[in-house]
């Protein structure tokens, strides 16, 4: 048995900060997150990207990149825009959601990049 | 041609066994085991239930007459053996609508499993199923939010929710039970919840209770930047004080309470649910004393019974079993209840232990709460068996983890998202589970400590009530 250790989380501490689904992983390298994709995909979910400042994130409401691409199947072109909006937003957080639109839900929701608070 | 009034008693099939009776789409439809007693044909003991729960009298009454019994009366219209079992027999019953209080399960309970389980024509009866026309679920409140508005309220999208009981059950006090809420908060749990027997006791009142834990659930808050809750039971001596611990949940701003629907009551579980509704607070249910009432495969309520009562007086979460852990259920029956509490139709399935198509129309459903006895090992099998509409329960396996609750949280977030990554992945989780896990550990030392902990642990008891199509 391994000796006990701290458990390190604070509030001065902003990496305690976490993102919900899969944010206690570590952060998702390229083919991880296109099969996120693939499965959203899969599912007939409609893929979407939105974005904020990690300090705001805990709000309902993020940015939206552009519109839902609403009956997109193409990964690629979900990863594109995951990138294009961490472009533009470097320092913000950026996930990838899949809009279900038959449980007026959303199927999965994750982030892809981990902004950076300043 | 009227009838004439004729005094004294008439065997029951005379009047309800009505074997080419057809149901109508409106007509409450129940099925029930039978044991008879020894020399009652099996159409007698039919009919009997039939009538015992709805018009009948032991004994023909002229005030029979002044009412059209023929109309009001339940009828027996089939019977079928039980799979692998020669002393019972399954009979069906179609009452009609008229009989029942719109949007009451309290009557429609007392008149199925009212006086007819202690009649002595039946050696032993059980309630296996019932079919709730559409009809009838629209006169009813159902769950206050349901699964989706849950989601959305606390922004946990794509995977099972992750909770815990709070331990030792009975004893703390109200801010050391606070710290121990607090603890798993912040170590990635979403909820935390009350044991079904904290009420409020003179070791820890209520109103403390609710404060420290408002506290803990904020400041987990503001340190994982996550929505957390705690199930704050409100369950109480009466609907007076239960209404009373609702309303103080609400003004500090708890996201979501609990009740005991079985112990406390369906009444009040039913006007709790509507305040549920009315106040915008979640409310999880806990089902003490299920077991006296479901567990014997003879006689009493089955389980999936007892789902479809929750699910029409309301409740957002509901126990359900684990299959997995330490408790009683079989896998199929149970994936039967969870689609009955979960979906919106649900097909005739005697594999799974359904008897009837049921139809719940628009009323939303709830979640299943696994709960008892699991830990991290058990998770690519629960996430498996339970998929994402869930809410996965560790009492002993948050708290018993060797460096403390947040810790012992923190172990069963990595495990869970690396099991719903996985699957996503098209990984199969029962199988290539062990792999998953120890590459998760790799970047998570509280994972790597639990898995040492509980590696060995297995529960595996036979079921004690399993389905008839299991037999022999």
């Amino acid at each position: 048995m391994s000796e006990m250790q701290d458990y390190k989380s604070s509030l001065s501490d902003l990496s305690s900060r976490k993102v919900e689904t899969f944010s206690y992983l570590p952060e998702m390298d390229a083919e991880a997150i296109r099969k996120q994709v693939e499965y959203i995909v899969s599912k007939g979910w409609n893929p979407a990207i939105e974005h904020t400042e990690p300090e705001n994130a805990f709000d309902h409401y993020w940015y939206m990149w552009k519109l839902p691409m609403f009956g997109e199947t193409n990964p690629d072109i979900v990863l594109a825009e995951a990138e294009a909006c961490h472009k533009a937003h470097p320092n913000n957080h950026v996930r990838l959601v899949g809009f279900d639109n038959f449980k007026q839900s959303k199927g999965a929701e994750m982030v892809v990049y981990r902004g950076k608070a300043v | 041609m009227a009838k004439t009034y004729s005094a004294g008693v008439k065997e029951y099939r005379e009047t309800y066994w009505m074997p080419d009776y057809t149901p109508a789409d409106t007509d409450l439809l129940a099925c029930f085991k039978i044991v008879p007693q020894e020399g009652v044909p099996r159409e007698e003991a039919a009919a009997a239930v039939a009538a015992e729960s709805s018009t009948g009298t032991w004994t023909t009454v002229w005030t029979d007459l002044l009412t059209d019994l023929d109309y009001y009366k339940g009828r027996a219209y089939a019977i079928e053996d039980v799979p692998g079992d020669d002393t019972a027999f399954y009979a069906f019953i179609a009452y009609p609508i008229d009989l029942f209080e719109e949007g009451s399960v309290v009557n429609v309970f007392t008149s199925l499993v009212g006086n007819v389980f202690g009649f002595k024509a039946v050696r032993s009866l059980r309630l296996e199923d019932v079919r709730f026309p559409i009809a009838y679920v629209m006169t009813c409140n159902g769950p206050p939010h349901g699964i989706q508005v849950e989601r959305d309220i606390m922004n946990k999208y794509g995977r099972p929710m992750l909770g815990c009981t709070i331990k030792p059950k009975l004893g703390l006090s109200a801010k050391n039970y606070g710290r121990a809420v607090y603890e798993c908060l912040r170590g990635g749990l979403d909820f935390t919840k009350d044991d079904e027997n904290v009420n409020s006791q003179p070791f820890m009142r209520w109103r403390q209770r609710f404060d420290f834990v408002m506290e803990a659930i904020h400041k987990a808050e503001k340190e994982t930047g996550e929505r957390k809750g705690h199930y704050l039971n409100v369950t109480a001596p009466t609907p007076d004080e239960m209404f009373k611990r609702a309303e103080y949940a609400k003004e500090i701003g708890a996201p979501i309470i609990m009740h005991d629907y079985i112990t406390g009551g369906f009444c009040a579980n039913t006007g709790l649910a509507q305040w549920c509704r009315d106040n915008g607070v979640l409310l999880h249910i806990h089902r003490a004393m299920h077991a006296v009432i479901d567990r014997n495969p003879y006689h009493g309520i089955h389980f999936r019974v007892l789902t479809k009562i929750l699910r029409l007086s309301g409740g957002d979460h509901l126990h359900t079993g684990t299959v997995v852990g330490k408790l009683e259920g079989d896998r199929a029956s149970t994936l039967g209840w969870i689609d009955l509490l979960r979906e919106s139709y649900i097909k005739e399935d005697r594999s799974r232990g359904i008897f009837f198509d049921q139809d719940w129309g628009s009323m939303p459903g709830a979640f299943a709460v696994a709960s008892g006895g699991i830990h991290v090992w058990h998770m690519p099998a629960l996430v498996t068996i339970f998929g994402d509409d869930s809410v996965l329960q560790f009492g002993g396996g948050t708290l018993g983890h060797p460096w403390g609750n947040a810790a012992g949280a923190a172990a069963n977030r990595v495990a869970l998202e690396a099991c719903v990554e996985a699957r996503n992945q098209g990984r199969n989780l029962e199988k290539e589970g062990k792999d998953i896990l120890t590459q998760a550990a790799k970047s998570s030392p509280e994972l790597g400590a639990a898995m040492d902990t509980w590696k060995e642990i297995k529960f595996e008891f036979d079921t004690v009530d399993k389905l008839d199509v299991a037999h022999k």
